[in-house]
């Protein structure tokens, strides 16, 4: 399954939600999510200690955008929309976690 | 030809402050004409739409919460709550205003995960 | 394989309508099919004629028609959400369609996958 999310994590407990049901999957960081991308938050351990169980993604046009694109945390994918496609079209179903 | 997809409405945001409880609703009801296999999600704030006793005089809004009770009519039965965002609410089962199936987070996922279609509002 | 967007926030508001119309486009390039774009909530102002945003900004309501008429996409506005909000006919955008949420359950059932942009 493709869990969406496009809520900062630093602000937002949509993220959350999505790691207490979620068990495996993939993750892709969108929109304003893209900062739990980067190096040196307060999120930063936390989300590096989820790549054993899940594949993260994050859109790069989004963290470009936002001034980020060289602090993405290492094992982290980037991808633009034509792989936000695939991701979509690679998992059974998506959850947008809004 | 039968063509019975798996839908699951996702709703993690209280009622009132914003619509997308009730505009929620409001596809729910009409899925209901599709015969899919549809059931409902509560997570997080999501739970506080079915709290008994919702009284939207004061605020001069349409109270829509006797709409869940209703939904048994249109052969939605399935409605999941989970079970941390309960608790993290202080709201147990008794407060709810309709028959709900509790689910711990994890099986909350796995349910999830079955899903043809994930709609979330 | 088919593709359903369903867009719950209004334009220029929020990213919602930008990044489903990015991932639309390249979706497209990718040779699948959208079968539907349902707006719904305040994602029905994305249909409005009226808009007029500054010269050196996009037009995300113009953007929408001109996919539609480029790919004959399906551009779905919700009639109760519409009319809660103000959008009716007479200022539909060219290539938007007002009618009724049973659209957006059978862009559920007949899309192999249903991706939803909100907030």
């Amino acid at each position: 399954m493709l869990h969406i999310i496009n809520k900062s994590p630093l602000s937002n407990g949509a993220f959350d939600s999505c790691l207490r049901v979620a068990d495996s999957g993939v993750i892709l960081f969108i929109e304003d999510a893209v900062y739990a991308a980067t190096k040196g938050t307060a999120l930063e351990e936390k989300i590096r200690s989820l790549s054993s169980k899940f594949k993260i993604h994050v859109l790069l046009p989004d963290l470009e955008a936002r001034g980020l694109a060289d602090r993405i945390i290492e094992g982290i994918t980037t991808v633009d929309y034509a792989g936000f496609v695939d991701l979509v079209a690679g998992n059974k179903n998506c959850q947008s976690w809004l | 030809m039968s063509n019975i997809k798996k839908f699951m409405f996702v709703n993690r945001k209280a009622p009132y402050g914003t619509i997308y409880a009730l505009e929620s609703l409001e596809v729910v009801l009409i899925s209901a004409a599709f015969d899919q296999d549809v059931s409902l999600a509560f997570l997080d704030d999501g739970v506080y739409q079915l709290k008994k006793g919702q009284q939207t005089k004061g605020i001069a809004t349409k109270n829509f919460s006797p709409t869940y009770r209703a939904l048994d009519g249109y052969d939605v039965e399935k409605l999941y709550v989970e079970k941390e965002s309960l608790e993290a609410r202080g709201l147990s089962e008794a407060d709810l205003l309709v028959d709900v199936i509790v689910l711990g987070s994890k099986e909350m996922g796995e349910l999830m995960g079955q899903q043809d279609v994930v709609l979330s509002f | 394989m088919k593709i359903g967007i369903v867009i719950n926030e209004g334009p220029y508001q929020h990213q919602a309508s930008d990044s489903a119309y990015l991932f639309c486009k390249a979706a497209l390039e990718k040779g699948h099919e959208i079968f539907r774009v349902f707006f719904y909530h305040d994602g029905v102002n994305n249909s409005s004629r009226l808009t007029e945003p500054p010269q050196d900004d996009r037009n995300i309501v113009a953007r929408w028609s001109r996919l539609a008429e480029e790919h004959k996409i399906d551009l779905v506005v919700c009639v109760a959400a519409a009319l809660r909000r103000g959008i009716k006919e007479e200022n539909l955008a060219a290539g938007f369609r007002i009618s009724g949420l049973g659209q957006l359950v059978e862009a559920g059932i007949q899309s192999d996958r249903l991706v939803t942009f909100g907030d």
